[in-house]
């Protein structure tokens, strides 16, 4: 019973995946339409199936790797409904809804039973530390997805393959335009994360700094991300290899946050 | 009842012929009145826009009914008949009504797919109904060819891509800036088709033009037209970044931008993206202008290619439409076929009853001692004789309004019998409505 949102919601990112992909190659404003409802009750889902979670642990379901990628596709998929509403970019989801699909589908993959916390995480400090990481991950994710369809674009203008895709996809400016609102949020949510997380381990270690490798590795994201903000506040820096450093500060994140836990042992491996 | 078209437009005339039979659209009563004036043409719409002049009527007289409208269009512009004649076409039934729905689909436009036509043929109808020159058949028509027209648009993506190469710029001008409304246009030298293009961007919403000229005073004038700035030509470079779209068209023999100079303007405007259109022959923008990282440049010929890619799909596009219309005119003709079998039994039984009350009437009032029944079974018997003789054509012909070729039953009978009252059913029909 406890599974049956999870299910479902698995079920709804699944379908939602099929039907934005069908709308990328197939010409029907239909599809999208339906691709975006699908989505939508999927994440209503996913919110129940997260509450009900959290209802029943009594605590913010993240503490091990099945809860964190389920809620990391929770932050995915919420912030692309807004984006699609802001934006009405349908397309983007063709190339975010997947990566949200396999996050859910590797979170069951994990072991999913309630265990007893972890005493460190017993904390306050838990709720703003990890729900700014996961939104700005959201919002690096959605960042990178533009990144890429900027790149297909601009390689068909180079080209000068202006196909059917290339009608379909949005203008370089859309696409610029979410990756740097995405920029603009992620990065300072990403330093209040970092900051916050300094603090609740002087708290509950003594020590605010132990260049742990998750905290080294994120430190690496946020100079990555730090690199290409500065560059386009000063200079206006964008475009292809503002793109590919984009994609390169993604990866390097999702490493901090998938690969750090699973190889390299530390405070913030999932145990 | 048949709908006929008479009418030219720019695949039969020239420009020069279609100015002359062109009709003011501020004074649209006169020729429609005068229209439904003439002998034999019940209904009338006037269509004129730049490319056509056309005028779709009811009548029973097609051959005399055509005639009579060619005149109508010679005399009306006082044109002699005999050389404006080569120029019009006819159509009359099913072709008239294929004819319409084409046009209304823009099928049979100069650029197919074009969607003026449609409005411009609303317009029309519109006058023709606020001067009550339409009745309940051309209303219906009409009606008809906006649903047809509506449908091939939808159901078809016939008017989706661009088509001409001002047009195939401003699209691509899209995908790459966006929203072209706080967008500049540079123009570099003269030239129509670089004009032309700095008019369509103008028409989708750029901010302003500039315009430079090795003679300033060109600059200025062609400026001026367009409501924006003149550049100096030695000053190029300290403008050229504030431009987001670049057409240039200068008879210079070299390049005048190159990508050093294109690096340059691109990291004055912050790396914007930048979009280059080059006209000329010989060129006048550096092929390698396009490496530049967020500067795009297309040639005219890209831009062509683009749009014979979209003519393409266009042509297949229009067969699905042509298929769409076959269908609707095999409706609509059934509808038109059987919407006089009505009024033509009516018309008959009257003029059958006419006779026999006539006669009835002759007979009882000559005959003196009429036994006292005799009135009365007079009148049964020629009430039977009537129905009995009635009974057969009245059958075949709702039969015929079934099967859709009625017009033939409808006129023999109109003819045998001189049925020319008929009209006036018309008439009230046309109330109704």
């Amino acid at each position: 019973m406890i599974q049956i949102f999870f299910y479902l919601t698995f079920a709804l990112y699944g379908c939602a995946t099929a039907a934005y992909l069908v709308y990328l190659l197939r010409t029907t404003s239909q599809v999208g339409m339906w691709a975006n409802r699908l989505v939508t009750v999927g994440f209503a889902t996913h919110m129940l199936s997260t509450i009900h979670r959290f209802s029943s642990s009594g605590y913010l379901p993240i503490t091990n790797l099945h809860e964190s990628l389920s809620f990391f596709a929770l932050t995915i998929v919420g912030s692309f409904i807004l984006f699609e509403r802001k934006y009405k970019v349908t397309i983007l989801g063709a190339f975010i809804i997947p990566v949200a699909l396999l996050m859910v589908i590797s979170s069951s993959v994990f072991p999913s039973a309630i265990r007893e916390l972890n005493p460190a995480l017993k904390s306050n400090w838990i709720w703003i530390h990890t729900i700014m990481a996961f939104i700005s991950y959201a919002m690096f994710t959605i960042a990178s997805g533009a990144a890429v369809i900027y790149l297909i674009q601009q390689h068909f203008l180079k080209k000068k393959r202006l196909g059917a895709l290339f009608q379909k996809l949005p203008s370089l400016n859309t696409l610029d335009d979410i990756s740097y609102r995405c920029l603009t949020i992620g990065f300072p949510l990403l330093t209040i994360a970092i900051i916050t997380g300094a603090i609740w381990a002087e708290k509950a270690w003594g020590t605010y700094w132990s260049w742990d490798p998750k905290e080294t590795w994120s430190l690496i994201t946020w100079f990555i991300f730090a690199a290409l903000l500065h560059s386009r506040l000063t200079t206006g820096w964008r475009g292809k290899r503002a793109s590919l450093l984009t994609i390169a500060g993604f990866l390097v994140m999702l490493f901090t946050f998938i690969g750090v836990s699973l190889w390299l042992p530390g405070l913030h491996a999932y145990k | 009842m048949n709908i006929i078209v008479v009418g030219l437009s720019h695949k039969t005339a020239t420009v020069e012929i279609r100015e002359k039979v062109a009709f003011s659209p501020n004074q649209m009563q006169k020729p429609l009145a005068e229209l439904v004036g003439l002998d034999g043409i019940i209904e009338g719409v006037i269509v004129s826009t730049c490319n056509r002049v056309e005028i779709y009527a009811t009548t029973r007289d097609i051959a005399g009914g055509t005639a009579r409208i060619k005149r109508f269009l010679a005399d009306y512009h006082r044109i002699p008949l005999e050389s404006l004649d080569q120029h019009l076409y006819t159509h009359h039934s099913e072709n008239a009504i294929r004819h319409v729905f084409r046009v209304a689909s823009s099928l049979d436009s100069m650029v197919v797919g074009e969607p003026q036509i449609l409005g411009q043929i609303k317009t029309s109808y519109g006058y023709a109904a606020e001067y009550k020159s339409s009745g309940i058949i051309l209303n219906r028509f009409l009606h008809k060819a906006f649903s047809v027209a509506k449908r091939v648009r939808t159901e078809t993506k016939i008017a989706s891509s661009a088509v001409s190469v001002a047009f195939a710029a401003v699209e691509l001008a899209k995908k790459i800036l966006g929203d072209l409304s706080d967008k500049t246009v540079m123009l570099i030298g003269a030239g129509e088709m670089c004009e032309l293009a700095a008019k369509h961007f103008l028409n989708s919403g750029a901010r302003g033009v500039m315009v430079t000229n090795r003679t300033f005073e060109r600059a200025e004038k062609l400026a001026e037209e367009f409501g924006g700035e003149a550049v100096r030509f030695e000053e190029l470079f300290t403008h050229l970044h504030r431009a987001d779209i670049v057409l240039s068209s200068t008879g210079a023999p070299h390049c005048i931008i190159g990508p050093k100079d294109a690096e340059e303007v691109v990291r004055r405007r912050r790396f914007k993206p930048m979009f280059f259109i080059d006209i000329a022959v010989p060129r006048d923008i550096d092929p390698k202008v396009d490496d530049v990282e967020n500067a795009y440049l297309f040639t005219v010929d890209h831009l062509q290619e683009i749009v014979q890619a979209n003519l393409a799909q266009r042509s297949l596009e229009a067969e699905k439409a042509e298929e769409i219309i076959n269908q609707e005119i095999g409706q609509f003709y059934k509808w038109l076929s059987t919407l006089e079998v009505t009024p033509t039994i009516v018309a008959l039984r009257t003029r059958f009853d006419e006779i026999r009350r006539g006669e009835l009437e002759k007979t009882v009032s000559g005959w003196k001692d009429l036994p006292p029944d005799a009135e009365k079974r007079l009148e049964a018997l020629t009430m039977a004789m009537m129905n009995k003789l009635l009974h057969a054509p009245t059958a075949v012909l709702k039969k015929a309004g079934q099967g859709g070729r009625v017009d033939l039953y409808v006129d023999a009978l109109r003819q045998l019998f001189e049925l020319e009252s008929l009209q006036n059913d018309d008439r009230e029909l046309e109330l109704e409505e």
